[in-house]
């Protein structure tokens, strides 16, 4: 049998399918749980890189379920397709590879950040359903499919922001916020689905893309699907679950967990580009997100400079950056319907927007990962509790340097890279968006340098004496973040040729993404 | 007018589920307000298939010639409902959880994250 068109379903099969088997590996050993996910994880991003080379070489994927062949999309005679079908186009793929990527890592840290708590296969097992729900909100073509995959991620990751509650209260209370958020949500999304297979009988995102009219029932069903999205992706107002989900969850979790806000935050933009595109009032709609993005950036991380616990803080930084990704891509949204000024800085914004998810997703996974090894360390997140750390962990220190510096955009690391074209490009949409943009990176860098101030810097005090590096595996997870940040920083045009401008171009052509799978141009 | 029925219906459930979520402090009542709402959105989606006179879409068992009612809506039912019932399973061990920690299910007294 040949395997190489059933790539798409491997990546997501494999994890499902590791998930069910690892409590029984448990009884075995109570190491191999953890080795295991590791492999698996690990599988599946050698997949997602091989389906990727294939996105960019030979253009976008599709496979789909139960059908003779992968590639047979139209049973004969129908005009719509009525299997489910993943369809992987180069922004499916593009956030794919940040899943699979903070996925693996996150498992590689937890073999040792985790190591003596209780129920470890539970912790893995959903760690495995969890990357299995964003993949699988990312890769499907099919709306009901992605409701499905929203719920999946959303009960794992509420599994795993509360797997402390057995000892502590405050999880719980985390957990319960971000699972009332999540399944509103949820359901509202599927009330939209409704909506659309009532007028149109499809839930085939290509196909819905094609029949959509714009109706006073769609405008009610984007009204409904925008603000829930927008919420799930941790945008301001809807931002208050946040910083308690990220602060509570366990350090690689809370790594796991921004990628799976930014699958929402890719619904989002599959929805209004993807689904609506010029179809809707794009000056509208692109300014409702932009001033999301705007009040995200600016109460983000305004509340982040007061805060005390380190993990809180990066929580409210979270925020903050998602709103650079909103603001990016909502520029381009407002000029959709306007050629000239769309090549002009339009696609310019929307890359940067989207080249910022992904490098947001590694300097702040990286970050989280150095909050966790100072808790794991020191037992605390209270930064009056901290000080002259970095005497003993030298390792921790550089790479919350990089991150720190990555986050406020200090060249020569990624964060500078997108920032500059966000800047740039916000710039001659509107000059006063770009300024707001650049005072909140300033704000960032102060508010980090306090951090490092308080937690790194100062004499070494006697109650961490005892205190030494992290153990190897917490290490290598955070080196190769770090050596992410700094090759993005380094040689962003190798990225944004190869990877964002195709997925920016396929967020924008929504006509090429119905014919991949209805054919016709 | 009485086949529009079953969508007032709808709208009565999420509006009640959504009226139980914000003016509700206690947590058990917040998840039944989150029930309300998927049991509306399971309404509708049912609603939307129902075709008066058809029978069930069982194709070897239909007598010839009569319509069948779409089959799609209600496997899109069947799977939320499954889902809801995770989902419900999962608050109510929360809510059990806090009820541990913090004594009471008041969410005024709940509220040892802020900030």
């Amino acid at each position: 049998m040949n395997i190489l068109p059933h790539l798409p379903i491997l990546i997501i099969a494999l994890p499902l399918l590791g998930a069910f088997i690892l409590p029984l590996l448990n009884r075995i050993n109570k190491k191999v749980p953890g080795i295991f996910s590791v492999l698996i994880l690990g599988a599946s991003l050698f997949f997602t890189i091989l389906v990727a080379i294939k996105v960019m070489t030979v253009g976008p994927q599709v496979y789909v379920f139960g059908a003779q062949s992968t590639g047979f999309t139209l049973p004969s005679g129908l005009k719509f397709p009525i299997r489910i079908i993943f369809e992987i186009d180069a922004m499916s793929i593009f956030m794919g590879l940040i899943t699979a990527m903070v996925s693996f890592l996150g498992a590689v840290y937890s073999l040792t950040f985790i190591q003596k708590e209780e129920g470890l296969d539970k912790y893995y097992a959903l760690l495995l359903l969890l990357t299995v729900g964003m993949f699988g909100m990312e890769l499907t073509g099919d709306i009901f499919n992605f409701f499905v995959f929203l719920e999946i991620a959303s009960i794992a990751s509420v599994a795993l922001i509360s797997f402390q509650a057995l000892y502590k209260g405050e999880p719980a209370e985390a957990g319960f916020k971000y699972m009332v958020v999540s399944s509103i949500s949820a359901l509202i999304v599927l009330f939209a689905v409704g909506i659309f297979y009532g007028q149109y009988d499809v839930l085939n995102l290509a196909a819905l893309a094609r029949l959509i009219k714009y109706s006073q029932l769609d405008k009610i069903a984007l009204g409904l699907m925008v603000p829930v999205l927008a919420m799930k992706a941790g945008a301001v107002p809807m931002h208050m679950w946040t910083p308690d989900a990220y602060s509570e969850a366990p350090a690689p979790i809370t790594m796991i967990l921004v990628a799976a806000s930014q699958a929402s935050l890719y619904a989002l933009f599959r929805v209004t580009f993807t689904l609506y595109n010029i179809q809707l009032n794009t000056l509208t709609v692109g300014w409702v997100i932009i001033i999301f993005g705007l009040l995200s950036m600016f109460i983000g991380v305004t509340m982040a400079i007061i805060q005390k616990d380190i993990k809180r803080l990066m929580a409210y930084h979270a925020i903050s950056q998602t709103g650079y990704m909103l603001l990016g891509v909502g520029v381009g949204l407002a000029v959709l319907a306007d050629p000239v000024a769309l090549q002009k800085y339009g696609i310019t914004a929307m890359e940067g927007g989207i080249f910022h998810i992904m490098n947001h997703a590694m300097y702040k996974g990286l970050l989280f990962l150095t909050a966790g090894a100072l808790f794991y360390r020191t037992g605390t997140r209270d930064l009056n509790h901290m000080g002259g750390l970095a005497h003993s962990m030298k390792y921790t220190t550089i790479f919350f340097i990089i991150g720190a510096a990555a986050i406020a955009g200090l060249p020569p690391f990624n964060g500078f890279a997108s920032k500059l074209l966000i800047y740039e490009s916000v710039y001659r949409f509107n000059p006063i968006l770009s300024i707001i943009a650049m005072v909140v990176s300033i704000l960032t860098l102060a508010s980090f340098v306090k951090v490092f101030h308080s937690a790194f810097l100062g004499p070494k005090l006697p109650r961490y004496k005892e205190v030494k590096e992290v153990p190897t595996s917490m290490v290598f997870a955070m080196a190769v973040l770090s050596g992410i940040i700094i090759f993005f920083g380094l040689f962003p045009d190798v990225i944004i040729k190869n990877l964002v401008h195709p997925a920016a171009m396929s967020l924008i052509e929504q006509v090429k993404y119905s014919a991949t799978i209805l054919g016709g141009m | 007018m009485i086949s529009n029925f079953p969508y007032i219906a709808v709208i009565v459930f999420i509006s009640l589920g959504i009226y139980t979520l914000i003016f509700n402090k206690n947590l058990i009542k917040i998840a039944i307000g989150i029930c309300l709402i998927e049991n509306g959105a399971n309404l509708f989606l049912i609603t939307l298939g129902y075709k008066k006179g058809a029978v069930a879409p069982i194709y070897t068992m239909a007598p010839a010639g009569q319509s069948m009612v779409l089959p799609t809506p209600q496997a899109l039912t069947l799977t939320s409902i499954v889902i809801g019932l995770a989902t419900t399973a999962l608050i109510l061990s929360v809510a059990m959880m806090i009820y541990k920690h913090y004594g009471t299910l008041d969410t005024d007294e709940v509220r040892r994250l802020r900030g």
